[in-house]
């Protein structure tokens, strides 16, 4: 993609704005050790998933038993192994999060393009429809929505596509604030003068250039969509049963929290430290494409 | 100064006007409140028949949307699924939900002013590298294992230890309370610490983080140095020169999170047991309550408007250029 790496003419690298971020990001220990054990906990994941496709979802007769060898994350009271449980869930809330990052990610570059670019009535009406959209908070959205796939027996697919078409408001303004101030900029006329379309414009200058932005706010989308479905599934509102998220893990243990704490303490530390991972590669990546603006100042 | 307000009032009013129009709309689409009775096989086609005409689903979409807002106009929210009058029911859920929230939401913003203040002016110090590794922790934990925590670790523990109930973990106030305010009092503490507890840490992390960087920026202002090279204490540069200026930006989001607040505080109930306004939201959307959830709904977004405009008023004093745009 020329996004990612351009070559010169005679084939030497050349620094985009991605490269050089990149270089910044890789120096970053807090983003790497995230990353780290993000990938860490995605390959257990995986590898658990695959030698042991139904582990989540069989139930034993070891019932409460603590943490061992052979249940490393001890049993619940109806025998299910947690390890393969939890494991299995986290794997789901990555999927949801990964649907819901797309689609904000492309849905709000989109709105926020065309509204930045275009401006006048349509980017008034595209960003007036946002305001409303924000006035009552997402959860609550969500909580009535719900309703509509109680059933469902594709709980996460549905849920991932309904956090989806709500969240990308968020890029949508950046995106669209980005492109306002980019438009002005000469490069932007100069292409124009040579007669390139308004979709050329947009794809080969302006997104490129706002890359950082689009990035750095998909990746905090991530952790933003775990928070909210772990949430509605630990409301018994997102994924339901067949399905297993660490949510749904969570409000299953929190009843054991004192008499069997592995019960509560497993799921719940691992949606905490997925997201904490997530977290640092998101702030690693805003230091790295921003150093002036970043939260965290050097 | 009043025209600016006025005008932001107006279009305020516009904008609670749309949203009335798109909550309707949301809840009348988001399932049949009519679903469990049309489930049961042994329910009479003539049951379903008149409870649609009592709840109004055999009407057109507009008239319903009509009847609701009429009613809205003259202060009535219509009948809940047992025709019970909801407007009773909102302010009487109001009342303990609001306890927990105001009180969450100040001591919130002065935390998290105070610890973005510290952590910028000990910038790279080992206070500040803790700071920043609490809010970047609270802001990962989600509200609900937040709060279990507390309810499991800290509170059951604490009144064993003490054996009687210090820390209350079910409930607004104990069913025995009586006697006068000042006699409850402790009853009330006992009950309202954990609550409100989780739902600070809920919340004081990204604006502490929103302080702090905000502050720092306007610490490299030039009317700082000027200030500085005039010889002004410190403590004065601070408060009236950089903190005036840092705390613009910060009232927006504030203003802007008090939404995520109240979402916070549906699961601060729903962990507490607390009977507000959150659980009878969600109890009123799992039984497509429509009346309860249009009630809810309309609520929240009043409170966002409201703290939106409260936010761009507060603008408008800090900053008077914004006035004249």
């Amino acid at each position: 993609m020329s996004i990612l790496r351009k070559k010169g003419r005679n084939g030497e690298r050349i620094e985009t704005q991605w490269s050089i971020a990149m270089r910044r990001f890789r120096k970053d220990k807090m983003a790497m050790t995230g990353i780290a054990v993000f990938l860490f906990i995605l390959i257990v994941a995986l590898i658990q998933t695959t030698v042991d496709p139904t582990g989540w979802k069989t139930l034993s007769t070891d019932f409460y038993q603590s943490p061992s060898w052979h249940h490393p994350f001890g049993t619940s009271d109806t025998g299910l192994d947690l390890f393969s449980a939890c494991l299995k869930g986290a794997l789901q809330d990555l999927i949801v999060a990964l649907i819901v990052s797309s689609m904000s990610m492309v849905i709000g570059t989109a709105v926020g393009a065309i509204a930045g670019y275009f401006g006048g009535l349509l980017d008034a009406t595209l960003m007036r429809f946002v305001d409303l959209l924000l006035v009552v908070p997402l959860l609550t959205i969500l909580i009535v929505m719900s309703n509509l796939f109680q059933n469902a027996s594709n709980s996460p697919l549905l849920i991932a596509l309904l956090i989806g078409f709500l969240s990308w408001t968020y890029i949508s303004r950046l995106v669209r604030a980005e492109f306002l101030a980019l438009r002005e900029r000469p490069f932007v006329e100069a292409s124009i003068a040579l007669g390139a379309s308004s979709w050329r414009v947009i794809t080969r200058h302006l997104i490129p250039n706002a890359i950082g932005t689009i990035m750095v706010n998909t990746t905090l989308t991530v952790s933003g969509a775990i928070l909210l479905e772990s949430t509605l599934s630990y409301l018994g509102l997102g994924i339901v049963p067949p399905a297993v998220s660490l949510g749904m893990l969570v409000q299953e243990g929190q009843g054991a929290a004192t008499t069997s704490p592995w019960q509560f303490l497993f799921p719940a530390g691992l949606l905490l430290t997925i997201v904490l991972c997530v977290f640092a590669i998101g702030d690693g990546m805003q230091t790295a494409f921003d150093p002036r603006n970043a939260r965290r100042k050097k | 100064m009043l025209k600016y307000i006025l005008r932001r009032l107006a279009s305020s009013l516009l904008v609670l006007w749309v949203a009335t129009i798109g909550v309707f709309l949301m809840v009348a689409f988001s399932g049949d409140p009519l679903f469990t009775l049309k489930m049961n096989p042994t329910t009479p086609p003539k049951t379903i028949l008149i409870r649609e005409h009592q709840l109004f689903l055999d009407r057109p979409l507009p008239w319903r949307y009509w009847h609701w807002f009429d009613g809205l106009l003259h202060g009535n929210l219509g009948l809940d699924m047992s025709n019970v009058p909801v407007r009773p029911q909102l302010f009487e859920h109001m009342s303990v939900t609001l306890r927990m929230v105001v009180l969450a939401f100040f001591l919130a913003v002065v935390i998290a002013v105070s610890l973005g203040v510290l952590a910028a002016l000990r910038r790279g110090g080992i206070i500040d590298r803790g700071i920043t590794f609490a809010t970047f922790f609270f802001l990962a934990t989600p509200v609900f294992v937040t709060g279990l925590f507390l309810k499991f670790y800290v509170a059951i523990p604490l009144d064993k230890y003490f054996g009687h109930q210090v820390l209350s973990t079910s409930g607004a106030v104990s069913p025995y309370a009586s006697g006068s305010f000042i006699h409850r009092l402790p009853d009330y503490f006992a009950h309202m610490t954990l609550p409100t507890i989780t739902l600070i840490l809920a919340t004081f992390s990204s604006w502490t983080i929103y302080q702090r960087s905000s502050i720092l920026e306007t610490m490299n202002l030039d009317h700082v140095m000027l200030a500085r090279s005039k010889g002004i204490k410190p403590r004065r540069v601070l408060m009236r020169h950089i903190l005036r200026n840092a705390l613009i930006p910060v009232t927006t989001v504030l203003a802007l999170d008090f939404a995520g607040l109240l979402g916070g505080a549906v699961i601060t109930e729903t962990v507490y047991s607390w009977n507000g306004l959150g659980r009878w939201f969600l109890q009123g959307a799992n039984n497509q309550d429509l009346n309860i959830t249009l009630a809810y709904l309309l609520f929240t977004a009043t409170l966002v408007i409201l703290f939106n405009l409260l936010a761009d008023i507060a603008y408008g004093i800090l900053d008077p250029r914004i006035r004249y745009r």
